[in-house]
């Protein structure tokens, strides 16, 4: 299997906090990978660190054969290729919904703006919120704010999505459109990385599993290994007070 | 107070109390304007992230230790002295003999800018970081960062105070006639050596100072308005989405497809 992104011996520190020890972790083509774990075991500084996001303090992520990390890698032209889904969505508040799937394709990928509007488009109708093109963010529940930021990143073509807790800020009668939109994702062979809180998507959707615990990989396997048959006591415990 | 002198001075020397109008709005908007873009370019600068390398770091931080300087100079010295210095050290050190209407632009610009510069650097810190952090990650540099998400969110939320240093140009071009630049205080001081009714003169010249503020005031409150968009926004019809059911949007991908 292709691996996309090969992460070697990761190591993030914040002061002297550290929050990423030795992460050896890879994602393969058409996959879906899902990170569990506690808050603060360091699920979401590794997504950030893989989009550079933040500064990994050591270690190797290898994208197409190359470390990223080394020499001057042109990290712009890297990040186009990392589709990022945040909490807070952060969709660009100044730009409407179209546009703000536009722009980074005008802009970055130096794409016509005929071209970039078709491809916001057929983007925008995948997660169903075409028909809002011209509403502004602050216009949107969080749901729809949530899809149209899915939407903005597909509409980079990018070929990893990661997503960092994409359901945690939502109302829990939100939580189900944007999930069935990353359900369908999947389904249609996009490879993603998901820090999620939702074990059911998790245990449904993923091809792996991997629960972090103190800034380390504590387990991976399938949704089946890791749910069922845990093999590690901090593993069990964890699935314990999440699936009460 | 007497209305015959008032009515006097308005109708013999409304000309010039127009020209000195004209010239004071004149000066205060190219002022405001290039003070503005001046700030925008600072505050822009000012917040590069650090570069990793030594020669970059270096630039960097001694452009920092320039505006700073430039920043915290016009913000701390008035603007009447400033004039006096630059247009006289200008003809006296370097020969210059500066028009005086550029000079009154190019002072009062400056002078604007270094205060803008603040107001910005205050605007772009109250942007929240996930919008920096949102269009980096869709590969923007910067320079693409500032100017297609940052910048026009800061303009909208600064303009307010924007509006603030117009109207105090308008009022603080006064100070502009020690170098005799023909602006509204200066013909008024014209107007008043010539008849000797000095509160008749200053009376119909704030009068025209108020207007000009409020009329100021005005267009700006206006032009928030429109930046704000409309309110509402029209759902698109004809192309017909269940919002719950993508996978009918992804079927029919795969059929055009």
């Amino acid at each position: 299997m292709e691996k996309v992104i090969d992460i070697q011996h990761l190591k993030k520190s914040f002061g002297t906090n550290e929050i990423l020890k030795d992460i050896d972790f890879s994602v393969n083509k058409g996959e879906v990978v899902c990170i569990i774990g506690s808050s603060g075991s360091g699920k979401s500084t590794l997504l950030r660190c893989i989009n550079l996001l933040e500064k990994p303090s050591g270690g190797k992520i290898i994208y197409r054969g190359q470390n990223i990390l080394e020499g001057r890698h042109d990290i712009y032209a890297y990040r186009t290729k990392l589709g990022m889904v945040f909490q807070q969505f952060n969709l660009f508040n100044n730009h409407d919904v179209l546009s703000n799937c536009v722009v980074g394709q005008i802009k970055v990928l130096k794409r016509s703006r005929k071209e970039a509007e078709e491809v916001a488009m057929k983007y925008l109708d995948v997660v169903g919120m075409s028909q809002y093109i011209q509403a502004k963010p602050k216009q949107l529940s969080g749901g729809q704010k949530q899809r149209v930021a899915i939407a903005r990143a597909l509409s980079m073509e990018p070929d990893v999505m990661l997503f960092d807790e994409p359901t945690s800020a939502l109302d829990p009668e939100m939580v189900g459109e944007v999930l069935t939109v990353m359900k369908k994702l999947a389904e249609s062979g996009l490879t993603m990385l998901v820090v999620t809180h939702e074990m059911q998507f998790a245990r449904e959707v993923a091809d792996r599993v991997v629960f972090m615990d103190q800034g380390v990989i504590a387990e991976e396997g399938t949704p089946e290994e890791i749910f069922n048959n845990p093999k590690q006591e901090r593993t069990k415990e964890f699935l314990k007070r999440v699936t009460r | 107070m007497s209305w015959k002198w008032l009515t006097r001075i308005i109708t013999t020397y409304w000309p010039m109390f127009l020209r000195g109008a004209g010239m004071t709005l004149y000066i205060s908007i190219i002022g405001t304007i290039i003070g503005s873009i001046i700030g925008l370019l600072i505050g822009t600068i000012r917040t590069i992230p650090k570069p990793n390398h030594g020669f970059g770091r270096v630039i960097l931080k001694i452009v920092n230790v320039i505006l700073t300087i430039y920043v915290e100079f016009f913000r701390g010295t008035p603007m009447i002295v400033q004039a006096t210095v630059i247009y006289y050290g200008a003809l006296l050190f370097m020969g210059i003999d500066m028009n005086r209407n550029f000079a009154a632009i190019f002072i009062v610009s400056i002078n604007t800018g270094a205060y803008i510069a603040e107001i910005v650097r205050g605007g772009i810190i109250s942007i929240d970081q996930g919008q920096f952090e949102a269009a980096h990650a869709i590969g923007m540099n910067h320079i693409k960062t500032m100017w297609n998400v940052i910048l026009p969110q800061v303009i909208r939320n600064i303009l307010p105070a924007i509006g603030n240093e117009f109207v105090i140009n308008i009022k603080d071009t006064s100070v502009l006639n020690v170098i005799a630049v023909t602006e509204l205080f200066f013909q008024s001081k014209s107007i008043a050596g010539n008849n000797f009714r000095y509160f008749e003169t200053y009376f119909v010249t704030s009068i025209i100072y108020l207007i000009m503020t409020l009329t100021v005031t005005r267009i700006l409150r206006l032009l928030e308005r429109r930046l704000d968009g409309p309110d509402n926004f029209n759902v698109i019809p004809g192309n017909q989405m269940q919002v719950q059911k993508p996978e009918s949007a992804l079927r029919r991908k795969q059929h055009a497809g």
